[in-house]
């Protein structure tokens, strides 16, 4: 297991974050409403750490990394990225600080220009951003290259020549070529084989180590972000239900969401497993596009109260460092 | 990609063998006679001796490798001859029923005008597609996009003869500012003449040219829509890319694959298309011929330039091939 690495002082602080997509409908195309893919979300990633964000398919776990990096236009709330409000600098400046925070992609393949080398795909960013001269350049690559356990031998290879584990390690030496400080890795494991997935949850690991990089780990394996982060956030419907640090969490969960998620976690042992309890949610994800009414949760939860299905929980620190969104917790 | 390219031109010859036989055993099967638009004062027994003498009272199959013996033994011959001043035997040459010269000469002299008028066209219409499905697919629903939408419809919809008549009316008759005949007899030596030489030619390249446009900016806005969403992408503007190196770079080069084979795809379907465009202009190139030679039961002519269409169909087809692995690295031959 990892140490925590974190030094506590903080390196991104998201506030009030919302990501709402217009739906449009009708003859005249007329906005009908918004899908509240991520509805404000507030939370620091210390640097050094690993913050896990795990949630099921379709919560915002996606939209929340793509909209801290500014991949997308936030709808409103601000990141801040050692003080600087990435939501809302200008495309120029924008562009300048892109070099400092990277991302790491779900799909292996899908995220590298099929028509490129390796050697194009990461040295691209440097001729961008870095003066530097062909052979500091090719140096680069083939460092970057070696230090993903990729063989530098492939520099001129196409990603399509290559495995789902290898085109990953190739996503990772891409996200490393200019030395980020900041890495939103976006389920980066979940296309992989489970004996690949391992390595490539040790790799990023080593890289943290070496080179002092922040996570942010989204991901719908609880395991594996049991593994790797030194904090977890759980969210559900486009909100944050609860953050807390990784021990916490998993052996004093304090949200009924989190609670029945951590239930349905198999357990490696089959006397246990037979005897292990599950909350199974009855119903289905509300849409988005038009959350309940006070607790997003409120309909699938199982001690909802009358409160919760008129008033919104307020997001409060429970226990130092453990932040909960649930009136009964 | 050589040994790829090499095998398919050989089977390119059976194919284009039956295409060929096809087209002639159409032709044959049509009731036409070479001598039906001849004086009606000629008495049935010359128009026998006619007959006759042009081979047409032949069985089928003889006539059909006496053609194709004339085209790819003769003919080549006679080019050689006039290229290299070799002096091999020639035997008759095709003779087209019509015009009694011989119907690869008809074909040589044909071709430039239809090169030019056709040729230009679609250049001009690729260059008026891609940048508007470019643009159209990045402001995708804007009003820019609407309008574009709208036109290529209006090109994709309306019929070259319709358009071309529509502009005749407007632009020569009464504006008065383009002439409505192509006079292909124009020499261009001087400024004024080369000046006539584009006022001339901008109809019938505008007009097939709105046509091609409209099919290729289709192909090139939900090509770069296919694109835009991408997850490279996203990855390039992680990178902290201008969006110009985004859009233009990563999003175009991958978008042009189809594209560019679609382009090339279409080359052949020109020609066909020209067809009715010609004759609306009066341009006298390779479609004009092949209309006229079917008006006047020529089969030696209709028979020749229908092959010619389909030696390019199935060359181009090659082209768009070969060009598809050139373009697309995760597409190998060997």
């Amino acid at each position: 297991m990892a140490e925590p690495t974190a030094s506590g002082e903080t390196l991104v602080n998201v506030s009030d974050l919302k990501m709402h997509f217009p739906i449009y409908k009708g003859l005249f195309r007329r906005k009908v409403g918004d899908v509240k893919a991520v509805d404000g979300l507030s939370f620091d990633i210390r640097r050094g750490e690993t913050l896990g964000l795990v949630g099921e398919s379709g919560c915002g776990k996606s939209t929340t990394g793509r909209a801290v990096l500014r991949l997308y236009d936030p709808t409103h709330g601000t990141v801040s990225f050692e003080g600087t409000d990435v939501a809302h600098l200008s495309l120029e400046e924008l562009r300048k600080i892109r070099p400092r925070m990277q991302m790491i992609f779900q799909d292996p393949q899908a995220c590298l220009n099929p028509r490129m080398t390796v050697g194009a795909i990461i040295a691209e960013p440097l001729i961008e951003h870095e003066s530097m001269s062909k052979e500091e350049r090719e140096d680069r690559v083939v460092d970057l290259l070696n230090a993903v356990g990729l063989n530098p031998a492939y520099i001129n290879r196409y990603p399509h020549e290559f495995s789902g584990g290898q085109r990953q390690r190739i996503g990772i030496a891409r996200a490393l070529a200019l030395d980020p400080d900041f890495i939103v890795c976006d389920e980066p494991i979940a296309a992989l084989d489970v004996s690949i997935q391992a390595q490539v949850v040790n790799l990023l690991e080593d890289l943290q180590k070496e080179r002092g990089l922040t996570y942010l780990f989204i991901s719908h394996d609880l395991s594996m972000v049991r593994h790797i982060a030194d904090r977890v956030a759980v969210m559900y419907l486009g909100k944050i239900m609860e953050l807390a640090p990784r021990e916490t969490l998993f052996s004093d969960p304090q949200h009924p969401y989190t609670k029945a998620l951590l239930s349905a976690v198999p357990v490696a042992d089959p006397k246990i497993e037979a005897t292990r309890e599950r909350t199974i949610l009855k119903g289905d994800v509300p849409s988005p596009s038009n959350p309940p009414a006070g607790c997003v949760f409120c309909t699938r939860c199982p001690i909802a109260e009358k409160k919760c299905f008129t008033v919104a929980p307020e997001w409060r620190e429970l226990n130092p460092d453990q932040f909960v969104a649930c009136h009964l917790a | 990609m050589l040994t790829y390219t090499i095998r398919r031109l050989l089977l390119a010859i059976p194919t284009l063998l039956f295409i060929s036989f096809v087209i002639f055993a159409v032709i044959k099967l049509s009731p036409s006679d070479p001598t039906a638009n001849l004086p009606l004062t000629i008495p049935p027994e010359v128009r026998e001796k006619i007959r006759e003498s042009l081979g047409f009272n032949e069985p089928f199959i003889v006539q059909f490798f006496l053609w194709l013996k004339q085209l790819v033994v003769t003919e080549p011959k006679v080019w050689m001859n006039n290229a290299f001043g070799t002096e091999f035997e020639i035997g008759q040459r095709m003779i087209s029923y019509q015009t009694r010269s011989p119907v690869l000469d008809l074909i040589v002299q044909r071709i430039p005008q239809t090169l030019w008028v056709v040729g230009t066209s679609y250049v001009v219409g690729v260059l008026i597609a891609v940048p508007i499905g470019i643009i159209s697919a990045y402001k995708q629903y804007s009003v820019f996009d609407q309008i574009g939408t709208f036109i290529a419809m209006i090109g994709f919809s309306v019929p070259t003869f319709f358009t071309g008549v529509l502009m005749i009316l407007f632009f020569s008759v009464n504006l008065g500012w383009f002439p409505s005949i192509y006079d292909t007899t124009h020499v261009v030596e001087d400024w004024s003449s080369f000046l006539f030489q584009v006022k001339q030619m901008i109809m019938p390249t505008m007009v097939l040219a709105l046509f091609n446009a409209a099919q290729i900016s289709r192909y090139m806005r939900s090509s770069m829509l296919d694109n835009l969403t991408q997850d490279y992408v996203r990855t390039a503007r992680a990178k902290g890319l201008t969006e110009k190196t985004v859009v233009l770079v990563h999003v175009l080069r991958n978008s042009m694959i189809p594209v560019v084979t679609v382009i090339a795809l279409n080359l052949p379907s020109v020609f066909g298309g020209a067809l009715i465009t010609e004759q609306v202009f009066q341009v006298n190139g390779l479609g004009q011929l092949l209309i006229l030679a079917i008006q006047g039961g020529d089969v030696p002519t209709v028979q020749t330039v229908t092959v010619i269409f389909a030696v390019l169909i199935v060359l181009f087809n090659l082209i768009a091939d070969v060009l598809y692995g050139v373009l697309d690295p995760r597409i190998r031959y060997d």
